[in-house]
């Protein structure tokens, strides 16, 4: 398919993105690998005047440590995750998460930047971003400002980014002593985008009865979310069969999710038990080893 | 020295090098100078009037050339897309006009076309296009179109009714389920799939006014009878003037086989314009305007008595055929379908009904299998469930009914005559590599453990070798279906082979070389296989139904046989003997009991260097050939699946995929094994993933994209266990009988058969179609199905 004519501009830095981002307003793009972009485009359901192209940004292409905390460009791709040592050493629920997405082409140009700021409700990283309780740096023309994880993504494609603002960089932390994590995904059998995906995150005290707990789910509504009420019935139990049951009782409400061609609400409803039961077991365990 | 023999050999693919090393030629790869592109307007809407269509902004489009509705082309005598099958005398047979005229009928219906110069500027300038439509009731379903006050599709089909069909005895059927000591009863929906070939349709229209020629270059499998139907009956043009040219073709899988409105188009505009017109599919217009396959909604009762024999089998199907009849519709859900009801078993009386029905959607045609799958999932599905029904195992039930080799030719009460068969043979041996017993043990102590695993078993038949013109005409083909082909032996002794069928994917510029290469005792490199070309070769009428082979390849071996007499007589001259002194062997003739002999290549040469030749014969080595044939061929085989069901979710699991089948007599076992695999990966795909589904009150293709409709990919998939059995076919002369279809025709129901033997036991005996993890969830919790996603 054709897309709709455009223009095209590259920008060096982030400044040089931002000025053609003030300029040009709701009619511009920023474009990063292109994953969720151009297929759009392709079907004129997003029919930009012009594109610009972050591509070339290098400071916004590496994955460093710093201060206790893993920091990623936006421009990172989903291979760079799933292959980095650092990331696999500190916080591998990330690369064990990327390698999950779409295929090795996809993985080799999409970006973490263009993923989050995209908000597919059925992207993989929302999920984890939510359980690690990840920072996301937005900068605009006043500078740069962090935004975390939980006030991020707002709805269907709709985050805390303003208009004028690109995402930069996103922080996740190292994984603490006696912490494990966890990404279920149910593929949607068409898409592999997830029906339902769930992220956990499970810090133990020292009697191994949780000391924190955070449950991210993405796929199953407009927007990723937090599973509140189920983390807050875990902290200072033990992750066991009954517990669970207990705590998971009203972990979602088939009210609040989608039903589309893949999954009814009520079948989501039921996957993210599943899943995020499954999850938080593996998690646990990890927390122990 | 013995001659290299290619019959039976996995002979490494030769076409293989060109294209995975990106040098195949498709149609969207030909560029002619002054070529121009097209973009056809679609409808939006499933069912609707066309009020008015408003052109002038589209043609002031910079770089578009001509803008073109369908009252431009009834205008300029264009005909309407002509049926090749006739159902019985009363069908209706709406014109199907490339552009729609009046009225659109399903999404996608093509309404204008716009011709730019560049493919960017058509698809701008298709969005200045504006129709005024007048929206009308749609209906998308077949069942529901048949009820009182349904929209009408056509008002030439009252009731949406396209044809009745019956075959068989009704009374007979009714008596023997009435007195029946068990029946097993389905209703179901074979659902709508969607073929997918890797390679999007595309279309180029290459007029020359000097010569008043037109030649159309098509990704067809069937390029002759695109050009019989083109010229004869659309655009009216005589049948010398027009080329169709099918070059490389990604893949069909049935959906290629038929005149499309877009060959018109841009056949058409180029006379029109002067210059060639060029149109590719982009994938979102595959999903809606490729005949789509299968959507039957059936009801089926199977009769047994009380030693578990069939006693009956009454079917009534209502098939959904789309908008507009394409080419082979009328024929698929009927001829190549019921007259299959029998299966691999002594079924005493069948009666079939089958109602073909126009609805708002798609046209929908022969899909990889056409018919048969449908006619093998009602055999294998009740067989199967009334083994759980009556508590027999499904293997014993299967050998109860089983046609006995010594039973051939076996006649059916559904017309089909069996040529041969072992139908025990097979199945025996598919649980012999399976382990049966042990499996069966493995499945019990899994279900101890929780974990639900099934075993699914499907034991098919399928007519192939498509057809007998006679019998063809008498079941309303409005074509021969024989083949033909010629051999062209240059003076060199190198040969090209002309074949009318296509290769789409299967390997024929293989397969056919090696039986040339075999017969005539020369190095396979020395074959080349020509088709798609109606300039070449002499006629033909295409690849499906699994023919190649069977028809194409005996017309192959019959000019290879008039080859070899010419020959023999040329090498009788040269060595001053009586033809019957010579034997052929190893490319040579040798005088019987001498070291006397003439080669191949010299005969050749002298064939074309008459200097030295008998007098009464014509110089030259070129034969044709045309092999009708004298029976369709009837490949069978048994398959078995095992599947593990997730209590939790609902998600299935294909462990294991066996598959036994005997094709008849095998040129190159790796590409009969490659058909399997397709064959199975496709009828697991319809079983588990594959749907098309339409809204019902809008009727929009809410499966338009990959993004929702699911292919099967290599990690749904197991690695398939494949073995043969070989019964040569006795009535062609290479005793082979089709491979393209069998694994799509045994998958579906195999695999359907081992989800509800995993479940049966939770109260599950039937599950629609694909058993998304949803359905299956939902099942296994008693819910209704039909509330799921699907
Ligand atoms: C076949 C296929 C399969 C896929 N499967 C999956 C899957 O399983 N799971 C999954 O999660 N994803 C999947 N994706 C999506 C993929 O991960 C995309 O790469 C990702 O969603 C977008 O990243 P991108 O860099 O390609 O962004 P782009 O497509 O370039 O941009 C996406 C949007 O984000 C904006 N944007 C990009 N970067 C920034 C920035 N730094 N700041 C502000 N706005 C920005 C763009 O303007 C645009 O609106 C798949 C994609 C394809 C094509």
């Amino acid at each position: 398919m054709i897309p709709q004519t455009f223009a095209y501009k590259k920008a060096h830095t982030i400044d040089e993105a931002l000025a053609l981002l003030r300029a040009h307003g709701d009619d511009a793009k920023l474009l990063a690998g292109g994953h969720s972009l151009i297929p759009l485009m392709k079907l004129r359901l997003s029919t930009p005047e012009l594109l610009i192209d972050i591509g070339g940004i290098r400071e916004l292409t590496e994955i460093r440590e710093q201060d206790g905390r893993i920091e990623l460009g936006a421009l990172v791709t989903h291979r760079m995750i799933e292959f980095s040592t650092l990331l696999k050493q500190k916080c591998p629920v990330l690369p064990e998460a990327a390698a999950l997405i779409g295929d090795p082409q996809v993985r080799n140009k999409g970006t973490i930047g263009g993923s989050l700021a995209h908000a597919d409700p059925a992207a993989d990283y929302p999920a984890v971003m939510l359980a690690l309780d990840a920072e996301i740096e937005a900068t605009g023309p006043d500078g740069s400002r962090t935004i975390a994880a939980r006030e991020f993504f707002q709805g269907l494609f709709t985050t805390a980014l303003r208009p004028d603002e690109m995402l930069t960089r996103v922080r996740v932390p190292a994984m603490p002593p006696r912490s494990g994590a966890a990404y279920l995904k149910f593929p949607n059998p068409a898409s592999r985008y997830a029906v339902v995906g769930v992220a956990a995150f499970v810090k133990l005290a020292p009697d191994d009865t949780c000391a924190e707990v955070r449950i991210g789910i993405t796929g199953a509504a407009p927007a990723a979310f937090r599973a509140t009420r189920a983390e807050e019935q875990l902290v200072g139990r033990a992750i066991d069969d009954r517990t669970l049951t207990a705590a998971l009782e009203d972990l979602v409400d088939p009210d609040d999710l989608l039903s589309d061609l893949a999954a009814t609400a009520e079948y989501r409803a039921h996957l993210c038990h599943v899943l995020t039961r499954r999850a938080l077991r593996q998690a646990a365990e990890r927390a122990h080893s | 020295m013995e001659a290299r023999s290619y019959i039976g050999v996995p002979v490494r693919r030769v076409e293989d090098r060109r294209f995975v090393t990106g040098q195949g030629r498709y149609t969207d790869d030909i560029v002619l100078p002054g070529m121009l592109y097209a973009w056809i307007v679609r409808s939006p809407h499933a069912h609707a009037r066309i009020r008015a269509i408003h052109t002038e902004k589209a043609r002031q489009h910079p770089g578009v050339v001509a803008v073109f509705t369908g009252k431009d082309m009834l205008d300029d005598g264009v005909g309407s897309l002509p049926t090749g099958w006739q159902i019985g005398s009363d069908m209706k047979e709406p014109p199907h006009y490339a552009l729609a005229v009046d009225k659109v009928r399903y999404v996608g219906d093509g309404v204008a076309v716009v011709i730019a110069e560049t493919k960017a500027a058509a698809r701008d300038a298709a969005d200045l296009v504006e129709v005024d439509y007048e929206e009308l009731p749609a209906v998308v379903d077949a069942a529901e179109a048949l009820k009182e006050g349904a929209p009408l599709v056509h008002d030439e089909a009252p009731g949406n009714l396209c044809y009745v069909w019956e075959l068989g005895d009704r009374e007979a059927t009714d008596r023997a389920l009435a007195t029946a000591h068990h029946i097993t009863k389905l209703e179901f929906v074979n659902q709508r799939l969607i073929p997918n070939a890797i390679e999007p349709r595309s279309a180029i229209g290459h007029y020359d006014p000097g010569r008043d020629e037109l030649t159309l270059y098509t990704s067809s499998q069937n390029p002759h009878l695109i050009r019989l139907l083109l010229s004869a009956f659309v655009l009216k043009v005589p049948e010398h003037k027009v080329r169709v040219i099918s070059p490389d073709v990604g893949g069909g899988f049935g959906s290629k086989i038929f005149h499309y409105p877009e060959e018109v188009i841009c056949a058409w505009s180029s006379r029109k314009l002067g210059r060639p017109v060029k149109w590719t599919a982009a994938r979102s217009e595959s999903f809606m305007s490729d005949a789509h396959g299968r959507d039957h909604i059936t009801t089926a009762e199977m009769g047994f008595d009380r030693d578990g024999r069939i006693v009956g089998l009454r079917v009534r199907t209502i098939a959904n055929l789309g908008a507009y009849l394409s080419t082979f519709a009328p024929g698929v859900p009927t001829w190549l379908y019921g007259t299959l009801l029998a299966g691999q078993y002594k079924t005493p009386h069948i009666h079939v009904e089958v109602k073909g029905v126009f609805t708002n959607t798609t046209p929908v045609d022969a899909y990889r299998g056409a018919g048969r799958p449908e006619a093998t999932y009602v055999v294998e599905r009740l067989v199967d469930l009334a083994a759980h029904e009556m508590g027999i195992d499904p293997a014993e039930l299967r050998r109860r009914n089983f046609i006995q080799p010594d039973e051939f030719p076996y006649q059916t009460p559904v017309v089909l005559q069996y040529d041969s068969g072992n139908y025990e043979g097979a199945l025996n041996k598919v649980l012999e590599m399976a382990d049966y017993e042990k499996l069966r043990a493995e499945q019990k102590r899994a279900r101890e453990e929780g974990r639900l695993i099934g075993i699914g078993l499907s034991c098919y038949i399928e007519a192939c070798g498509l057809a007998p013109s006679k019998v063809a005409g008498a079941i309303g083909v409005r074509a021969g279906l024989y083949e033909s082909a010629a051999i062209r032996v240059m003076p060199t002794g190198k040969v090209q082979v002309f074949t009318g069928t296509h290769s789409h994917g299967q390997g024929h510029e293989t397969t056919f070389a090696q039986i040339v290469a075999h017969e005539l005792g020369i190095p396979l490199e020395d074959v080349e296989v020509v088709h798609g070309d109606t300039a070449e070769i002499p006629f033909g009428m295409g690849t499906y139904g699994s023919r190649s082979l069977a028809t194409g390849g005996s017309a192959i071996y019959r000019a290879l046989e008039k080859i070899k007499a010419k020959a023999r007589k040329i090498a009788a001259h040269k060595l001053e003997v009586a033809e019957e002194d010579l034997e052929f062997r190893n490319g040579q003739f040798i005088v019987k009991g001498t070291d006397r002999a003439i080669g191949f290549g010299d005969i050749a040469l002298t064939a074309y260097v008459p200097h030295d030749y008998p007098d009464d014969l014509e110089p030259g080595l070129e034969e044709n050939a045309f092999y009708d044939p004298a029976n369709f061929t009837f490949p069978f085989g048994a398959h078995l699946s095992v599947v593990e069901v997730d209590p939790d979710t609902g998600k299935v699991k294909l462990l294991r995929y066996l598959a036994v089948d005997d094709v008849g007599r095998i040129i190159n076992p790796m590409i009969v094994e490659g058909q399997i695999h397709g064959g199975v990966a496709q009828g697991v795909g319809q079983a588990l993933l594959e749907g098309a589904v339409y809204d019902r009150s809008s009727g929009q293709l809410l499966t338009g994209s990959f993004l929702d409709y699911a292919l099967p990919r290599a990690d749904d998939l197991p690695s398939f266990e494949v073995g043969h059995q070989e019964t040569p076919c006795p009535h062609n002369p290479l005793g082979a009988k089709g491979a393209g279809e069998a694994g799509t025709i045994a998958a579906t129901a195999c695999v359907v058969n081992a989800v509800i033997d995993a479940l049966y036991h939770l109260g599950v005996r039937d599950l629609p179609m694909p058993l998304t993890p949803e359905r299956v969830w939902r099942a296994m919790r008693g819910l209704p199905t039909d509330g799921a996603a699907s």
